[in-house]
């Protein structure tokens, strides 16, 4: 499949953005402006961006505790994605969500979810309602490989299946659910194996290349555009940095980081666009737009007032404010 | 006027709207031809076909979170559990995604969807199959909470429910399903509206679901003893109709709140709590609470019938306070 030069450098960028997001956050994260907890997608970025490259802004996506990623490659806007992770009222969820809990409905994203294995069923949803709705929207569900144990995924996989639901089924195996290894909670190797089970394509990929992942997804999303079903695919990756920030990740084998970390997505694209007519200088330039994007993200975060006290009962429901009385 | 059972009426309730809006739709175990394990649904997949009333395999998680899924994105779902006590099994997609969706997301995702709960003992059913989880439902915010205990009710509440921009948990008594009513009014019933079902002056009964029956009955035996008892059904348990219930205590000065639950932990002491807060000065009598036993649900008759509340009991509580 051959991209224009044109996509070829938002497809850069996207994933450029991602790394440097993520990598500001830890270093916020360490310096306590951030609070509670932040899921960093390093080493990923190839991943979404595969993905979400084949995606309309109606399409729709789900995404997890780890969903930083997954909601900038999909069209997030930096600024509202880091004001709320600083809990601040200009937040993309008004300061009431968090890191693990971002949406935007006007780019079709349905929420990052703190709960692992949430986001299965509630794509399965969104893929009825496309269905009943009859558009050529489909929906991408993002989750890792300790998802794939919750009863959830087997729930949603199967109906998306026998109602040929248009979902696509996206794990991201980074060989870690937590501190436990793929090799540890599951005895399969190849998760896109399961797929078998539900009458379904299921194809794995390598990961870390965006243009493997991009060429699978196309195909996927073009099947369940023209209504013919759900696919799993499974992008093998790596999760750079431990479950969360804080945890060092001392159950990851040194070595097995080291190979990792020599596959990592971003300088391998960088060497296929070196190599394929772009210059030092273009990729340069991109980086730096990306750099005063997130500069000013950031500097939108930090200037931001946080949420009045008064709002904490407030968007519970559509209708009812809840009362303070009875603390 | 017609006059309907309580199962054609939540049937006509959810016939209404899907005639008026092809957005909403139905599924759930059983649905579809079969009607439904207890034939509420009965005809609507002949009527609306199998794209909009759906067949779902038996998997609870999938149903509820579907139905959070579909509802974020334009569409209506009436999801079907076929036992209330089979929330258990999709309890994450509906207290941790349901009820949590437009908070977390900062009030920019609405959910319209309808989750009908069949719930209740008296059919040995035994102790999986009759719970009444009410009180794990209202305790959550982001929930609203509906529980009809009439044919009319049932109709203007399910069109209501599905009209809620809100996710709304619409019990319904399973062994009412056969119980006739006159349905007068083909409106919706507005959420947090109770209702007065008899008049009275000496004490006032809240009761829910069933229970509303059995308090009528204990009322008009009451009555014959001189005592006058209003019976106040909320419809809703939340929002809850507080007003209703201060006019009705400020009337009678003593309250008597029976629910199905078993009585640990159940919504008639949260009812209880918010009069002895708000409406202390009101009464001349403590509150009194009647629930089911603090039990499983038995199976057989005579120990099912024993755990259950009924209209004796109630009689015998309002002797005490009135």
């Amino acid at each position: 499949m051959k991209l224009t030069k044109e996509k070829l450098q938002d497809m850069y960028l996207r994933m450029r953005k991602i790394r440097e997001f993520e990598t500001k956050a830890m270093g916020l994260f360490a310096e306590g402006k951030i609070p509670g907890f932040v899921h960093l997608y390093l080493g990923e970025e190839s991943a979404a961006t595969g993905v979400c490259f084949c995606l309309r802004d109606d399409d729709f996506i789900t995404s997890t505790h780890r969903g930083h990623g997954h909601i900038i490659a999909k069209g997030g806007d930096l600024k509202f994605m880091m004001a709320e992770l600083f809990g601040k009222e200009t937040g993309y969820c008004k300061g009431k969500g968090g890191s693990m809990h971002i949406a935007d409905r006007t780019k079709g994203i349905l929420g990052a979810n703190g709960i692992v294995g949430a986001g299965h069923s509630i794509a399965a949803g969104a893929g009825l309602s496309i269905s009943c709705r009859k558009t050529d929207q489909v929906c991408v569900c993002f989750f890792g490989d300790g998802s794939t144990n919750q009863g959830t995924f087997h729930e949603s996989m199967n109906l998306a299946s026998i109602w040929k639901l248009p979902v696509v089924f996206v794990c991201e195996n980074n060989n870690y659910g937590i501190s436990m290894s793929q090799a540890r909670h599951q005895a399969i190797k190849d998760i896109a194996d399961r797929a078998a089970s539900y009458g379904v394509p299921g194809i794995a990929v390598d990961g870390n290349d965006v243009l493997a992942v991009y060429e699978a997804a196309s195909e996927a999303i073009a099947r369940a555009r023209k209504g013919l079903g759900p696919t799993l695919i499974e992008c093998k990756t790596y999760r750079q940095r431990g479950h969360f920030e804080g945890d060092a990740g001392a159950y990851k084998p040194p070595e097995e980081q080291k190979e990792w970390l020599e596959k990592d997505p971003i300088p391998r694209f960088v060497k296929f666009l070196t190599e394929n007519g772009f210059s030092a200088k273009e990729l340069e330039a991109i980086d730096a737009s990306v750099g005063q994007e997130i500069a000013a993200a950031i500097k939108f975060a930090e200037d931001s007032p946080y949420p009045a006290v008064e709002k904490t009962v407030e968007d519970i429901y559509s209708d009812i404010i809840e009362e303070v009385r009875t603390r | 006027m017609k006059t309907m059972t309580y199962g054609e009426a939540i049937r006509e309730g959810m016939c209404i709207r899907m005639r008026e809006d092809k957005n909403v739709i139905l599924f759930g175990e059983d649905v579809g031809a079969f009607g439904g394990c207890f034939g509420v649904t009965a005809g609507m997949f002949a009527e609306f076909g199998a794209e909009r009333v759906r067949d779902t395999p038996i998997s609870e998680g999938a149903i509820i979170g579907a139905a959070v899924g579909s509802a974020a994105t334009g569409l209506k779902p009436l999801a079907e559990l076929m036992f209330i006590d089979f929330l258990t099994v999709g309890m994450d997609q509906l207290v941790n995604q349901a009820a949590k969706m437009r908070y977390m997301f900062g009030g920019k995702i609405s959910l319209p969807m309808v989750v009908r709960l069949p719930a209740g003992a008296g059919v040995g059913a035994a102790a999986q199959h009759s719970q009444s989880l009410e009180s794990w439902l209202t305790h959550v915010p982001g929930l609203k909470v509906v529980y009809p205990s009439t044919p009319q009710d049932a109709l203007g509440l399910m069109l209501s429910s599905i009209d809620d921009d809100n996710p709304v948990m619409y019990v319904e008594h399973k062994a009412m399903y056969a119980m006739k009513g006159e349905v007068a009014s083909m409106d919706p019933i507005p959420l947090g509206k109770g209702d007065i079902k008899r008049a009275g002056k000496d004490v006032t009964i809240i009761a829910t679901g069933k229970m509303v029956h059995e308090a009528l009955s204990a009322a008009a035996a009451l009555a014959g003893e001189g005592i006058e008892a209003e019976v106040l059904d909320p419809r809703t348990l939340f929002p809850l109709d507080k007003e209703l219930i201060a006019q009705s205590i400020e009337k009678t000065h003593k309250v008597l709140i029976v629910t199905e639950e078993c009585k640990r932990g159940a919504y008639s002491g949260e009812i209880a709590a918010i009069i002895a807060e708000d409406y202390f000065d009101l009464l001349d009598a403590p509150i009194a609470r009647i629930g089911a036993l603090n039990s499983p649900v038995p199976f057989s008759p005579g120990l099912e019938q024993y755990y259950l509340p009924n209209a004796k009991d109630i009689s015998a509580a309002v002797k005490k306070i009135a």
